[in-house]
Formats: C-alpha cells, structure tokens, sequence
C-alpha cells in the first residue's frame, strides 16, 4: 500500500524544517496508540539520514524490540542495523530502561565513597525502590537521557515514554526528587539518627513525640531505621541530584527539544493527547509535531477539506445495495443449483460484502477526518499517518513513515493532491 | 461462572476498551441480580462516565454512589482511604490536623512506594472482605502496573518487619490468591502490542502474583468481509472486475480496494490471536466484535455486556 501523508500548515512557518535539526524528541500519547511505533521510525528515519541515533524505552513493557524486530533489548545501548542502500554514516542504537541497573550505575558512579555506595545498595529500601515499583522509572529515566545526552555519543536521541498522565510525571520527576530529599518530613525521619549518630538511632529516643509513635505503629521501627539510612546515605549524593535536576529542565526545555504527541482518531486518546499538550503548553515547551495514526485510508485523500468524501464510489455502492434488495426475490427463484448459478450468488455476495464494506469505511473516515481537523492545533506540525493493514516491522519501513513526520514536503511517494493542504 | 467470584480486576494495555469491559461486567452483574461495588483506581471519572453517561453533575467520588438498582461506584483516592484505614481499621484515633496526616501520607507513600498500592488494593479487598456487596469489579491501571498492586502485600510483607501495615497484608494476600474469590480479567484487542503485553501479564500473574485469571476478553474483533470460499473468487474476481462492475453499474475499484483492505486487515489481527490463544491455555476467552466508533456511555456498555454475557455464558 502507497504511504500517504497529509500535513496542515505549520502554525509557525519559518520552524516547520526544524524537526529534522532536533538533540532530543520526546514521543508522547496514551498507550497503544503506536508510540513506540513512532519513536523507533523517527530514530531510523534520522540514522538512515546519516546520523548517529539512540532510541530510548522507558516503558516497563518490552516493546521496542518487537517493533524494531529485535531478540532482547537490554539496558545498554544495542546497535541494529541499517538497510544496505542507505547512508551507511549513520547509527541506530536502541536501549530499553532497565530501572534497577540504571539505578545501580547512579549510585557506583556518584556514591561518595566505596563504603557507601555498598551500604546503598544493600539497603532493603533502595533494593525495593528500584526493582519493584514503576515510579522510580521516571526519574532514573532523566538521569539516563541526561547522561546520554552529556556524552554526544549521539546527534539525536528519541525517548518513548509512557502513557501520557505518567509523562507529565516523567517532566516533574527532577523537580520532585528534589523536592523529596528536602522535605520537612524527611528531616524529622532522619533526625535522629542524624544528632545521635547511628548507634543512638533508636526510636525510643524519640518514642514520646506522636509523630514516631504514629509512624511506628504503623511501619514498624526497623522500617523506620531502613528508611532513615536509605536517605542518610542518598544525602551525600543529594547535591548531584539537585544539579541534574536542574541541567535536565534545561535540557527538557531547549529549543533542540522537542516533543512529538501521538495518538489514534479515538475520544480516549484524543482526550489524553490534548491534556498533554495543554501541559506542554502551560510549561513553554515545544510541540514539534502531533501526529495522529491509524487514520482510514479514505480519510486521508481530503483530510483538511470539508465536501463529502467518496461521493461517486458512494453513490455506485448505495445505489447497488438498493438495488439488489429488490431483486433478491428473483434469484431465489432461480435455479441455485446449476454451476452458473452459484457462481453469479458468489459474486452478489462479493458485491454486496464490497459495497458494504466500503460505505463503512467512508462512513469512518468522515469520522476521522472531523477528528483530525480539531486535533492539536497548536503543534509546530500535524501529520496524519494511514493505518497500514500489513504490519510494520523492519527499519526500512519504520524510516519511511519517520521521514514523514519530520520532512512531510519531500514524502516521495505522497500524491500530488495531498502533498501539502493550508487551511485558515 | 464468572460472577460466583467476589472480586474482579479488570486490566489491560491502555486503550483496549478495560474500562468499557469493567462497567459492562458490572452492568451485566446487577442485572443478575447481584448487589455490584464499580471501583475505578485512577479517578478519571471515566468508568461513571460509561455506566450512565457523560454528565456535567457527575464527580468522581470515594464515598460509593447507587448508579442504578443494585449498581454502586467509586473513584479511589488513596489519600481518602488511608484515613479510613487509620480510622476504622488500625484503631488508630482520627487526627485533627489533616495537613498532619496529608504530610504522613505523602512521606510513607514516596518513602515505600508499596504503601500507596497497599492502601488502595486494601480497600478493594476490605469491601470484598466485608461482603457490603457480592461483587466488586475493580477498573485496574494499565498491565505494567497492575502486578506491582496485586503484588504489594506481599512486596510490603518483605519491606516492612512490623507494625501494623504489615499484620493487615496476610488477610488480603488470602482474599487475592484465592481463586474462588478473586480473578483478573484481562482485556486485549488483537493488534500486535497489546496482544504481547496480555501474555507477559498472563506469565507474571502464573508466576510471583498468585493470582487467578478468570478469563481474557479480546475486545474490538473485526468481522470477517467474506467467507472463506468467497476469498478465492474474489481474488479471480479483481484480475478480470468487467463482471462485477456490470453487476454493481460502474468502476469498482474503491470497492474491491476496501475489501482488500479489510480482509488484510482481519489476516493480520487473526495472527496475533492465534498467538493469544496459545498462551492463554484452558482460560476462558470472550470475543467483542468492533462496534464501530461509539462513544462510551450506556448504549455502548449494554450492548458490550450483553455480547460478553453470550460469549462467557451467563443468562
């Protein structure tokens, strides 16, 4: 099937080639809406460009690996590689995050002292945090696009992230970690420990304020003592913390950051991809693209206009289903079992099953197009992608869709009457 | 039967229809006869919204609200039920100050990250425990988080040596894993992601959470164009069309075009479902065909509830 895009006009002209110059893009949506999908067609479109690209899963599910046709996708940086007839210059690297390993590296390379980060890592909590619960996945995955970002191994990294009210925590992970280790409750927790020193680190020192008898009752005093040491030691580290917090808003809101939105022509998803944008909006950060995907095939032949689609295919199929009806009697009157007469039932049933399929189809695509034409009307660029009945699963295939959202106008194989459609 | 057990988790990759597929379970279980608590854990309202329409007056609440005869729901707030489970459950006195307590939560909740899915799953299992109902449907969070919640008493067990948090988790591992009381029901649609994901939550569910699956739903199955015998012909059919556009009255193309496509379209789903059901073993599946593009609300889940009634077998 011919690929085919229909982009509308950029709100900010002048910025519509600027997607393509873009350090880092963050793909957005609610989940399975084809995220993943897009996140790994931009990296192979840049990588068969020339460029050198880091595709970033911080996604617990393994999907990356799939879409990219990969056995396992670890937490370090695996290579694929490239169709043969493309710019060889270029690099795809592919990571899927793994939130206790990243966490591990954290703490070897900026632990204080060997003593330390040892206790760290044997601390009950810090095992707990970082291998079993989702949340630590935000954070960590900062560090990580932080880290990777600092070493220019790569022209370009892409970072797929979770559904969309998870991805504005991934925006506030820096500042609520900061906001963590600095809290009140934290300083009362760890207070005495920190003024008696570990072996006078008993509750009871404290047992008379309701604060640790509350907190007692509930968690239990050595959970207590666990979490007092977790934060003690993550303390010496805290400075780090605060100033990759920060390097990485810087990072987030660059004007070489930018953020993708994706989504399907569906109320939930649609509904997901506005309330992000609005977030985005709201922090001044840069909606390089929205792009909706699995639009019908029937839609996108008009996507911006507003006359009825398919008017002529319409007319044959509706007139054809009217008809037939009156002449049902007539056929099964008919003798059914000669050859030639199940051979003309045959190819009433194609017609009538073509027919209809067909009027369902432009009724969904009318849908669609209505969708389209109210959707995130503030991105730098909007693309719509047809959904493809085959599935996508090689490089080749994801670059072609990835050169569309970046560089609509030079789509090779997008019709002339859907190139480019300005509305007002 | 699927509504002889007392709680049931409805999860999915996000966007397969879980929502839609709780409120119809719930819908379907009233009509029964049974008296149904509709938990939903992310406060969107959106499960309120599919029981009884969109509707400005409609607020997510905690406190359970009668929907319709027999039909209660609720919006979780962790915060909410923490109060309640220091309250009414670890006899601990109610605090005055509730910046205090909001405070506390926060703290425990970022310091152990399980507290807050323990004190959510717990007042899942304290109305399942309770019997104020015979059933509660729970509208769970997406895949990758729903085994950190199932998994929290036990996750809890192993953090916290004491205390009272941890003497509540044995009561509610025991509601959980009790397959006679309790099963996930997890919803996919047959496209290739979601379809993974289903069979990894399948795996860890047989494995660490020792919770049942009570069935899979496989939600938005398109129909298949034409028959299988027609297939062939049709592909005669598009090498010579002159016949067929005689029969129609004009250029088919766009016609035989959208067939094609729907019949790639459905080869394509078919696979990864071939795929499901390999995994999904002796469970009992339920198919929903594509309904086309409603908007969620009581038609929609009437309508689901009745085919998943025909597909999972009750009356």
């Amino acid at each position: 099937m011919t690929t085919t895009i229909i982009t509308t006009a950029p709100s900010v002209p002048g910025q519509a080639a600027a997607l393509g110059a873009a350090r880092v893009l963050i793909v957005c949506g609610s989940g399975g809406v084809g995220k993943t999908t897009t996140a790994a067609a931009l990296a192979a479109a840049e990588a068969t460009a020339g460029k050198r690209v880091l595709v970033l899963t911080i996604d617990p599910a393994k999907r990356l690996a799939t879409a990219l046709g990969l056995e396992a996708v670890g937490n370090n940086e695996t290579r694929v590689s490239l169709p043969a007839d493309v710019d060889q210059r270029g690099e795809l690297w592919v990571a899927m995050l793994d939130t206790s390993a990243s966490w591990d590296d954290l703490v070897r390379r900026h632990a204080p002292d060997a003593h330390t980060r040892d206790r760290i890592l044997a601390n009950p909590l810090y095992r707990n945090i970082t291998q079993r619960f989702v949340q630590s996945h935000d954070y960590i995955a900062m560090e990580r696009l932080h880290e990777l970002a600092e070493s220019a191994r790569f022209d370009l990294i892409v970072v797929d992230t979770p559904p969309s009210r998870h991805a504005i925590d991934f925006l506030e992970a820096p500042e609520r970690m900061k906001d963590f280790f600095t809290s009140a409750l934290l300083r009362w927790i760890t207070l005495p420990y920190r003024i008696g020193g570990e072996r006078a680190g008993r509750l009871g020192y404290l047992a008379s304020k309701p604060f640790y008898q509350i907190a007692d009752r509930i968690l239990g005093s050595q959970f207590l003592q666990d979490v007092a040491e977790f934060f003690l030691l993550f303390q010496g580290m805290y400075d780090g913390f605060v100033q990759r917090a920060t390097s990485v808003a810087e990072l987030i809101g660059a004007t070489e950051t930018a953020f993708v939105v994706v989504t399907t022509p569906e109320p939930a998803p649609m509904h997901e991809a506005d309330f992000f944008t609005a977030e985005l909006a709201k922090r001044g950060l840069r909606l390089g693209a929205a792009v909706m995907n699995r639009v019908a095939p029937s839609a996108m032949a008009d996507l911006g206009g507003t006359s009825p689609l398919a008017t002529e295919s319409i007319a044959l199929a509706s007139s054809f289903l009217e008809r037939i009806d009156l002449e049902t009697e007539v056929l099964d009157a008919a003798d059914v079992a000669s050859e030639t007469a199940s051979e003309r039932a045959a190819l009433r049933r194609i017609a009538i099953a073509a027919a209809e399929t067909h009027l369902q189809q432009i009724q969904l695509a009318e849908h669609q197009r209505r969708q389209f034409q109210r959707f995130c009307l503030n991105a730098e660029r909007r693309v719509a992608l047809p959904e493809s009945a085959d599935p996508i699963d090689d490089v080749a295939s994801l670059a072609t869709i990835g050169r569309l959202i970046i560089n609509p106008a030079a789509a090779p194989s997008a019709p002339k009457r859907a190139s480019t459609r300005r509305r007002q | 039967m699927l509504f002889d057990r007392e709680l049931l988790i409805v999860t999915g990759k996000g966007g397969v229809g879980k929502t839609t597929v709780a409120s119809a379970l719930s819908w379907a279980a009233a009509d029964l006869g049974k008296r149904v608590l509709a938990v939903e854990l992310d406060a969107t309202g959106d499960l309120h919204t599919s029981l009884i329409g969109a509707r400005p007056d409609v607020v997510p609440s905690y406190k359970p609200v009668e929907r319709q005869q027999r039909l209660w729901s609720m919006s979780m707030d962790p915060e909410e039920s923490l109060k309640e489970y220091l309250r009414t459950f670890l006899k601990i006195p109610v605090f005055t100050r509730i910046g205090v307590l909001s405070g506390m939560f926060d703290f425990v909740a970022n310091a152990a990250p399980g507290v807050r899915e323990i004190v959510t799953m717990g007042k899942v299992c304290y109305e399942v425990r309770e019997q104020h109902y015979d059933l509660v449907v729970v509208d769970a969070t997406a895949t990758g988080h729903i085994v950190s919640q199932l998994d929290a008493p036990q996750a809890i067990n192993e953090l916290v040596g004491a205390g009272l948090i941890r003497s509540q988790t044995g009561w509610m591992q025991a509601i959980l894993s009790d397959p006679a009381r309790t099963g996930v029901v997890a919803v996919t649609t047959p496209e290739e992601m979601p379809v993974v994901e289903t069979i990894e939550l399948l795996e860890r569910l047989r494995g660490r959470v020792n919770v049942d699956v009570a069935a899979v739903v496989v939600n938005r199955v398109l129909p298949e164009p034409l028959a299988r015998a027609d297939l062939a012909k049709f592909a005669a059919i598009c090498s010579r069309p002159q016949e067929l556009d005689s029969l129609v009255g004009g250029d088919t193309r766009l016609l035989r075009e959208s067939i094609d496509f729907a019949v790639r379209q459905r080869r394509n789903r078919a696979g990864h479902l071939t795929h499901l059901l390999q995994a999904i073993g002796s469970t009992p599946v339920a198919f929903v065909p594509w309904l086309g593009s409603t908007e969620p609300g009581p038609s929609c889940t009437a309508a689901v509830a009745s085919l998943l009634g025909e597909e999972l077998g009750w009356p």
